[in-house]
C-alpha cells in the first residue's frame, strides 16, 4: 500500500504542458480523471472509473478517508453515538458487503472501518492524492478541466493539472446552515450547530434545546434525554418518527418488502399509518403536533427512542422558537424558556467553493445545482458530481451507482459519441427532474430522492447507454 | 462475457436479506508476502474446504498466493442448512470474498463454479476461474441420469447427489485415498440443488474480470461440449487435461491444473486503460 505525501500533485511527469487561463504552466494529464473528495462518494468513484479503465487523481483535503464518516476530520458531522438510520442492506456499496457478524445498523467507526478497508481491498489509495485541496475548477477547450490544488490550509504553491474529466464528490452535510433568529446575536447562553456537537458530555447537567427534526435533531434530543437537566424539542412541523424496527425486522426492509412487491403508494401509506397507530400511537396525545403531510412525503425519521422519551418526560416538544432574548428564548406559542445551551440541528448546505455555481446549473447562487439525476450539469458532458441526494434510504448505493454511470458515459465518448451527444441532449432536458413525488418545498428537501424512483431511472439511463453496444 | 444487462433493483435482497451463518474457512498462506492476489476456492455441491485444503491451497501458497477456501453453508464445518438456496451461496463467497485483504480471485469447482459465476455479477473479482463447472440445465441431469441413475434421481426429489468414484476419480487415483473422499461428501441444500435444473438468470460479471474455464474431456460429470459451452459464454476456450476425473484438486495429477490456473494468473495481464475522446 503507498499513501502519498506530497502536497503538489501527481508525481508523474506531464506527458506535455500547457499553459492556463492565467499564463501559468499547466500539467497536462491526458486521459485522466479527477475526482475530487476520498468520502463514501469519492471512494466509489476512484474505484469504479479505475474498474472501467480510467486513470484516476483524487484530492481529498484530509489526512485519510471516509469524509462525513472520518470523525478525526474537522468536517466531519458524526457524533460518538452516530449510528446508521438506514439498515445494512440498504447501506454497504452492491459490491462490496459489509460484515454478516455486524448489527442491522451499525455505528460510525464501523463504517470508517468499511472505507478503509474497501479502499484497501480495491488498492485505492495509490491514487489519492490527501492533505490536498482543490482550490479552482475551470473548464478549458475541448470539455477538459483544469484543477488548481494546493496543500490544505493553503501551505505551499499552487499546482494546476489539467483532466479530461472531473468528478465531483466533496458532499454536501459539513456547511452547517444556520439560522437567523431575532436576538440570536445577544444571547447569552451557549449556541452550537449539531456540527459541533461531538459528545454526551457536553450536554450533561445542561439545559438543552434541540432546535430541528431531523434525524440528527432526534438523535441529539434523545441524548439529550439521558444526559441533560432539562431537554427542549423545537420543530416547526409535525413529523413521521418511524421506529427502526417493526415486525421483529428493520423498518426498511419491511418497507422495501412491499415496494418490491409493487404494492400502490396510497396502499402503503394506510398500512403505513395503522401500523404506526398500532406501534408509536398518536403523537399529539404527547404534546407533539401532528404531521401536516403524508408519509413518505419527507424523507423518514427513523427513531425508536424519541417518542419514548418523551413518553417519559425526558424530552419536552415545543413549537418554533420566535425570538431570542438576552437569558432566555421565546417560542411561537408565547412561552418563553431559558435553555444553557441550543443546539440548531437545522442541517447543511452543499458548498462548491471551488467552482463558479453556473456550471452546475446553480444561476442563482444559492447553492441548489440543476442536475439530470442530481448528478450531470447542462452542457458540460465531462462534470458529474457523486453523491448529491438525500434518498430515503442509504446514500452509498446511490453513489456507486452514479459513478458506474459516469465511468460508462466517459467510456462511450470514446466508443459511441454519437450517444453520448444523446445523453448530453437528455441531461439539457431533464435537468432539475426530480425523483421522490412530492415534497416539501424547502432546502432540506432540494436532493430529497425516493431510492427505487431514482434508482430505477439510473437503471433506464444505462439501459439506453448499454442498448447500442 | 455473459449476456444480460447490470441489474441495480433488488428489491428482493433489499427486503429479505440472507440470513448470516457461520462459515469455515480454511487458508493457508505465503510466507513472504509477494503482492499477488488472493485466492479464494469454491467447492461444488457436497465438497467443503477441505477438498482444496488437501492440495491445492499449499501449493498455490508455495507460489506466492494466498491461498483461502470457504465451506458453503451446509457443506464442510460451516453451520448446517438443509435448506440452503443458491442465493445464500452466493452470499457466503461474496462475504468471504469482500473480508479478504486485497481483491480476490474467484475458483470455482463443479457446482462452485455456477455459485462463482453468480458471485461474479455481485463482486467484482480480480478473475474467476471455473474449474469442471456445472452449470446444469436438463441436458447436464440426462447425461448425470445415463451414468449415475442410482445417485442422481433421488435428488430430484430433494434427496441426496451420490456421485461415485468413478465419475470424480480416474482411475489412477489410490483406491484408499478415492474411498476417504468419497467418505467425505456431504449434501448440498434441497433447493440449490434444485436451482441446477433452472439455471436460468445468470446476470454479467462485474468489473470486466477475465474468465478462465479448465476442465477435463474425461470428466463423467461435466461432458467437453458442456464445459465448451461455460467458456464460450466466457468468450474463451477450455482449457483441457485428458485422463482426470470431476475431482481435478483430488485426483492422482492434481498438481497440472492449479499450476496451469497459476500461470494463467502470472500472466494475465492488466486491463487495458480507456482513453477519452477529445
Amino acid at each position: 500500500m503507498s499513501i502519498s505525501t506530497d502536497h503538489g500533485g501527481p508525481d508523474d511527469a506531464p506527458a506535455t504542458s500547457a499553459l492556463g487561463s492565467d499564463g501559468r504552466p499547466v500539467s497536462d494529464r491526458g486521459d485522466t480523471v479527477c475526482v475530487i473528495g476520498a468520502g463514501a462518494s469519492g471512494l466509489t468513484a476512484v474505484k469504479n472509473l479505475r474498474e472501467h479503465g480510467f486513470g484516476v487523481d483524487c484530492y481529498e483535503r484530509e489526512t485519510g478517508v471516509g469524509g462525513a464518516w472520518n470523525w478525526r476530520h474537522d468536517r466531519s458531522p458524526v457524533y460518538a453515538s452516530t449510528h446508521l438510520i438506514s439498515s445494512r442492506p440498504f447501506t454497504q456499496f452492491p459490491d462490496f458487503p459489509m460484515p454478516d457478524s455486524w448489527p442491522d445498523y451499525p455505528h460510525h467507526s464501523q463504517l470508517l472501518s468499511y472505507f478503509e478497508r474497501y479502499a484497501d481491498h480495491f488498492d485505492l489509495r495509490q491514487h489519492i492524492w490527501f492533505g490536498t485541496e482543490v482550490v479552482r475548477v475551470e473548464p478549458v477547450e475541448g470539455d477538459r478541466w483544469d484543477v488548481t490544488t494546493r496543500s490544505t490550509g493553503g501551505y505551499g504553491p499552487e499546482r494546476t493539472s489539467r483532466y479530461a474529466a472531473v468528478v465531483v464528490a466533496n458532499g454536501h452535510n459539513w456547511s452547517p446552515k444556520l439560522p437567523g433568529y431575532e436576538g440570536l446575536d445577544g444571547f447569552r447562553g451557549e449556541t452550537i450547530h449539531a456540527s459541533a456537537y461531538q459528545d454526551p458530555a457536553q450536554l450533561r447537567g445542561k439545559r438543552v434545546l434541540v432546535v430541528g427534526a431531523g434525524n440528527t435533531g432526534c438523535d441529539i434530543a434523545v441524548e439529550a434525554a439521558q444526559q441533560a437537566a432539562a431537554c427542549w424539542h423545537s420543530t416547526r412541523r409535525g413529523y413521521w418518527y418511524a421506529p427502526k424496527y417493526v415486525l421483529g425486522r428493520p423498518a426498511d426492509q419491511v418497507n422495501d418488502l412491499l415496494l418490491w412487491l409493487r404494492v400502490p403508494r396510497r396502499v402503503r401509506q394506510w398500512l403505513y399509518h395503522r401500523t404506526m397507530r398500532l406501534t408509536v400511537g398518536d403523537l399529539t396525545r404527547f404534546g407533539l403536533p401532528a404531521p401536516d403531510h403524508r408519509v413518505y412525503e419527507t424523507h423518514p425519521i427513523a427513531n425508536s427512542q424519541l417518542v419514548y422519551y418523551v413518553g417519559h418526560g425526558a424530552i419536552t416538544p415545543v413549537p418554533d422558537v420566535r425570538r431570542f432574548h438576552p437569558y432566555g428564548v421565546e417560542l411561537t406559542d408565547g412561552r418563553e424558556i431559558e435553555p444553557d445551551l441550543v443546539v440548531f440541528a437545522t442541517g447543511y448546505l452543499p458548498r462548491f467553493e471551488f467552482l463558479d455555481p453556473r456550471l452546475v446549473g446553480d444561476d442563482a447562487g444559492e447553492g441548489r445545482p440543476t442536475l439530470y439525476l442530481n448528478a450531470f450539469p447542462k452542457g458540460y458532458p465531462t462534470l458529474a458530481v457523486v453523491g448529491l441526494v438525500q434518498p430515503d434510504s442509504g446514500l452509498f448505493p446511490i453513489s456507486h451507482w452514479q459513478s458506474v454511470l459516469v465511468a460508462r458515459l466517459l467510456t462511450l465518448r470514446q466508443d459511441r459519441p454519437e450517444r453520448a451527444a444523446a445523453f448530453a441532449a437528455k441531461v439539457a432536458s431533464a435537468a432539475g427532474e426530480r425523483y421522490s413525488g412530492r415534497v416539501k418545498d424547502s432546502s432540506r428537501h432540494w436532493f430529497e430522492v425516493g431510492h427505487v424512483d431514482y434508482l430505477r431511472a439510473v437503471q433506464r439511463a444505462l439501459n439506453d447507454l448499454e442498448a447500442t453496444k | 462475457m455473459t449476456a444480460g444487462r447490470l441489474r441495480i433493483m433488488r428489491g428482493r435482497e433489499w427486503a429479505r436479506p440472507v440470513r448470516p451463518a457461520r462459515r469455515e474457512v480454511l487458508s493457508v498462506l505465503p510466507e513472504l508476502e509477494q503482492g499477488r492476489p488472493p485466492l479464494l476456492f469454491v467447492p461444488g455441491f457436497g465438497h467443503g474446504a477441505w477438498a482444496f485444503a488437501e492440495h491445492w491451497l499449499e501449493h498455490a501458497a508455495s507460489r506466492g498466493f494466498p491461498a483461502y477456501a470457504v465451506s458453503l453453508r451446509g457443506h464442510g464445518g460451516s453451520e448446517p442448512a438443509p435448506d440452503a438456496s443458491l442465493r445464500a451461496y452466493v452470499h457466503d463467497v461474496t462475504q468471504v470474498a469482500a473480508e479478504l485483504p486485497r481483491q480476490a480471485v474467484l475458483v470455482g469447482h463443479g457446482a462452485g463454479a455456477l455459485v462463482v459465476a453468480h458471485a461474479l455479477a455481485r463482486y467484482p473479482a480480480r478473475a474467476a476461474v471455473l474449474v469442471a463447472p456445472v452449470f446444469g440445465g436438463w441436458s447436464a441431469l440426462g447425461a448425470a441420469v445415463r451414468r449415475n441413475p442410482v445417485g442422481t434421481l433421488p435428488a430430484l426429489w430433494g434427496g441426496r447427489l451420490r456421485l461415485n468414484r468413478r465419475q470424480l476419480f480416474s482411475a489412477e487415483l489410490p483406491d484408499a485415498a478415492a474411498r476417504a473422499h468419497l467418505a467425505r461428501l456431504g449434501r448440498a441444500g434441497r433447493r440449490a440443488q434444485w436451482r441446477l435444473l433452472f439455471p436460468g438468470g445468470l446476470e454479467p460479471a462485474v468489473g470486466r474480470p477475465p474468465v478462465l474455464v479448465l476442465g477435463s474431456p474425461d470428466d463423467r460429470v461435466v461432458p467437453a461440449a458442456a464445459l465448451t459451452r461455460v467458456a464460450r459464454r466466457y468468450g474463451s476456450a477450455p482449457l483441457l487435461f485428458p485422463g482426470m476425473g470431476h475431482d481435478v484438486m483430488l485426483d492422482a495429477r492434481w498438481r497440472e491444473p492449479v499450476d496451469a490456473l497459476l500461470d494463467w494468473l502470472v500472466k494475465e495481464p492488466a486491463p487495458a486503460v480507456a482513453a477519452l475522446s477529445r
